[in-house]
């Protein structure tokens, strides 16, 4: 049955068919009759931001903690703009939003309109696929469209850009069984030769590890499931990418701990020693590998991954299977289920023993002090007054975000929002009141540093507004810690412009906008400080005061391979040999 | 720094590590890519090229099928062998992109192109330049007492040699298309 009613009921009516139950948004001149419509109805509601990035960022954290595509609706010209970084930050992470941007009338386009911008041409590139809908009549079909492209494949950004006269105009609507099937469908089933390949090389490999990313997460909690079987019943070590924490839980026995730069010195060497590499959902970013020429030098490499383009891009691998994870894994549990359960049992017993022997180096350790709150002891606080309670935990982007990584235990997916791919500071805070208005009566912190916090900080009040009581976490070093860290290990101590002067104060600003804030300096004020936070009914700005100078280890210094990490001085001695440990 | 034992000269004490590890021989492939043809593919496809840093030594589109809205590009492209697989999974990733063959290696295959050469000269260079042309099999498609156009059609190779003897002899002005292929065969 089609009916016919105007472009900008359509929207309505079409985003009421996918089920979308919120929109992150901001009006404008160009999508007026958009919000005309939204004014009279009540089924979806409408979150009004402070900054179009602000609604992206929302719709981010909306939808990475549901699983659901995120969906934002902005302006034509500045509005589209504003976003852009936002599309950008999902396109690099595989999250899947819906944008609706409205545009100058089909007729004024081409003329410097008012507002207008080339809102397709400047998110070409940062979206996986955009439209101009030039016709009313075509409207309904492609948000459609746009959902399934959105979601189906490697998730990420779409946007469709609606002139103001489409709006206007009548015209048929269609539901999303009436429009004929897109012909975009991304294989799901992997290749069963090659799965029946790599279970051959799990029943002999005698130092096998699973290396897992965002993918886990981005297939679904059935995917997380399938991980968790596999691992704990072939008792193979798994670590994961700052994307995919909580796929497999930090508390279950074969989690050795996040991988990378910052990652664990045990999860590391693993990495660069094993003999069977297991990639799942995961797809060798800089960040990850270190020295391309000497990652994992004596491995054979099997990779999952439902994008071809992942395979093979950084990292050459033996094993490509193209798919859906949850669907390789299932297929893969399958086969070495049907053959006997059979692993290499006494080399991989051996592989542990000298996974435990790395882990007893404890790098994560760290000097304490009664004097000054560490960052570390500050997180490690937090997930333990937190523990039980299963928190989302956003987090901006520098050292306080590694920091929390390393010491936050992440036991189930989709509770950890991070801006992995793109580093964009100024993330955490919209992502955490995305994940808040998804779970209202969840704890949703933001581990934030008071530099990026202040990047989207207006965002503020939109979690007052709509009641969303976040947790602002700031561990306040009154630095850009990261560039300062890089710059005292690699740029001879010179700290360019990497102090935040003039900051504001934190718990005037809460006040400011209509909630509560506190400042906390003293090591032993800390669990009340924390305690207080969580249990404040509404949204908490905690002004965490930390130690200025803390730098975030371990660390492989860009161009190095996994095996020559820069640990603490905390850390157990003689983990790392020459220059390099004379620099901690 | 010291410290770290960063040599002179070298990247790795950026963000990421300049120097391709694995710089290796560098091939030129032709691929077909059959795509929707809606508004903004080319963009996209051209888009991917210059973003990601690929080559594109020659890019032709035309629709060839009016009814089912295809339209086929053919882009000839260098890069190591690993860089022409990402180009073609990347390719194959924008939406509206149906299939992308490499016809440099799924055999055999046609390539074509179209030049129009302009010569002008007097004498004894006019004289040659037409001689060449027939070896060439070029036809004059425009001619007045000082310049002829040439038409010709065949390999790039073909169309560089053409015009590499015809530049002595007043070559002026070109334009050629690009090329177009299709794989021998059934
Ligand atoms: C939008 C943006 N601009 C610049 C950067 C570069 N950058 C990365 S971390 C960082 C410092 C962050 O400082 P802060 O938020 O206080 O976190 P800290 O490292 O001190 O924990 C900067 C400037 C970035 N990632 N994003
Ligand atoms: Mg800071």
């Amino acid at each position: 049955m089609s009916r016919e009613m105007t472009g900008a009921r359509m929207v309505i009516e079409a985003l009421r068919d996918q089920g979308v139950d919120t929109v992150f948004g901001y009006p404008g001149g160009a999508v007026l009759p958009i919000y005309d419509e939204i004014f009279q109805q009540n089924d979806i509601k409408h979150i009004l931001v402070r900054h179009e990035q602000g609604a992206v960022h929302m719709a981010e954290g909306y939808a990475r903690s549901t699983g659901k595509p995120g969906v934002v609706l902005v302006t034509s010209g500045p509005g589209a703009t504003n976003a852009v970084t936002g599309l950008t930050d999902a396109l690099m992470d595989s999250i899947p939003l819906v944008v609706l941007t409205g545009q100058v009338p089909t007729f004024l386009i081409g003329t410097d309109g008012f507002q207008e911008a080339d809102t397709v041409g400047i998110t070409r590139p940062c979206t996986k696929h955009n439209w101009l809908v030039k016709e009313t009549d075509e409207l309904a079909a492609t948000i459609h469209k746009a959902f399934h492209i959105a979601t189906s494949g490697r998730p990420g950004p779409v946007l469709i850009d609606i002139p103001k006269d489409v709006q206007f105009a009548t015209g048929e609507y269609v539901g999303p069984k009436q429009i004929e099937t897109p012909s975009y469908q991304p294989v799901k089933k992997g290749d069963l030769a090659t799965i029946t390949r790599l279970v051959e090389l799990m029943e002999t490999a005698r130092r096998p590890i699973l290396y897992t990313g965002g993918g886990v997460i981005n297939s679904g909690t059935g995917a997380s499931q399938l991980l968790r079987e596999l691992a704990d019943a072939a008792g193979f070590p798994v670590t994961s990418t700052l994307m995919g924490l909580g796929a497999y839980p930090a508390s279950g026995r074969n989690w050795i701990g996040m991988l990378g730069m910052h990652g664990l010195y045990e999860a590391n060497m693993a990495m660069h020693d094993c003999d069977l590499m297991i990639a799942v959902g995961a797809r060798f970013d800089d960040r990850i590998t270190g020295r391309v020429a000497d990652f994992s030098p004596g491995s054979v490499k099997a990779q999952i991954d439902i994008d071809p383009s992942s395979i093979n891009k950084v990292i050459r691998v033996d094993l490509p299977i193209v798919g859906d994870v949850g669907h390789v894994l299932e297929d893969l549990l399958k086969v070495w289920k049907s053959r006997g359960r059979k692993t290499n049992a006494e080399a991989v017993r051996a592989w542990w023993t000298q996974i435990e022997q790395w882990k007893a180096r404890n790098c994560l350790a760290y000097r304490n002090s009664d004097q000054v709150i560490k960052p570390q002891y500050a997180l490690q606080r937090l997930q333990e007054l937190t523990a039980g309670r299963n928190p989302y935990i956003a987090t901006e982007v520098g050292q306080h975000q590694m920091w929390a990584a390393q010491f936050l235990h992440f036991e189930d997916p989709n509770h950890w929002m991070t801006s992995g791919g793109l580093g964009t500071m100024g993330y955490g805070l919209p992502a955490s009141i995305g994940a808040q208005v998804a779970h209202p009566d969840a704890l949703v912190i933001n581990v934030a540093g008071e530099a990026s916090w202040l990047m989207n900080m207006q965002e503020m009040g939109t979690a007052v507004q709509f009641r969303a009581p976040v947790k602002q976490f700031i561990l306040n070093n009154e630095r850009l810690g990261m560039v300062r860290q890089w710059q005292q290990l690699l740029h001879g101590e010179r700290y360019s412009q990497s102090w935040s002067e003039s900051l504001p104060d934190f718990v005037k600003l809460a006040e400011a906008f209509g909630c509560k804030g506190r400042t906390v300096s003293d090591p032993a004020e800390l669990d009340d400080a924390i305690r207080e936070m969580i249990e404040y009914d509404g949204p908490f700005i905690l002004d965490v005061l930390v130690e200025r100078h803390e730098n975030c280890f371990p660390m492989i210094p860009s161009g190095k391979p996994h095996n020559e990490m820069l640990l603490g001085e905390a850390s157990t001695d003689g983990a790392i040999t020459g220059a390099g440990g004379a620099l901690v | 720094m010291a410290a770290l034992n960063i040599q002179k000269g070298a990247s790795s004490h950026s963000a990421y590590d300049l120097r391709d590890p694995n710089a290796e021989i560098i091939e030129s492939h032709t691929l077909a890519v059959l795509v929707d043809n809606e508004a903004g593919v080319l963009a996209r496809v051209i888009g991917l090229f210059s973003g990601r840093g690929y080559n594109i030594d020659s890019l032709t589109v035309a629709e060839v099928d009016h009814l089912g809205h295809r339209s086929r590009i053919t882009i000839v492209t260098r890069g190591t062998p690993a860089v022409i697989e990402q180009i073609k999974a990347q390719l194959g990733r924008i939406v509206p992109v149906h299939e992308v063959h490499d016809l440099t290696v799924e055999g055999p295959s046609v390539e074509r192109e179209l030049g129009l050469f302009k010569v002008s000269g007097k004498n004894e260079k006019r004289v040659e330049a037409l001689r060449i042309a027939e070896i060439f099999r070029a036809s004059v498609v425009d001619s007045t007492l000082e310049s002829f156009v040439f038409e010709i059609t065949g390999s790039p190779e073909k169309l560089d040699a053409f015009a590499d003897l015809m530049r002595p002899l007043g070559l002026a002005d070109q334009a050629r298309t690009g090329v177009a292929a299709l794989t021998r065969g059934t």
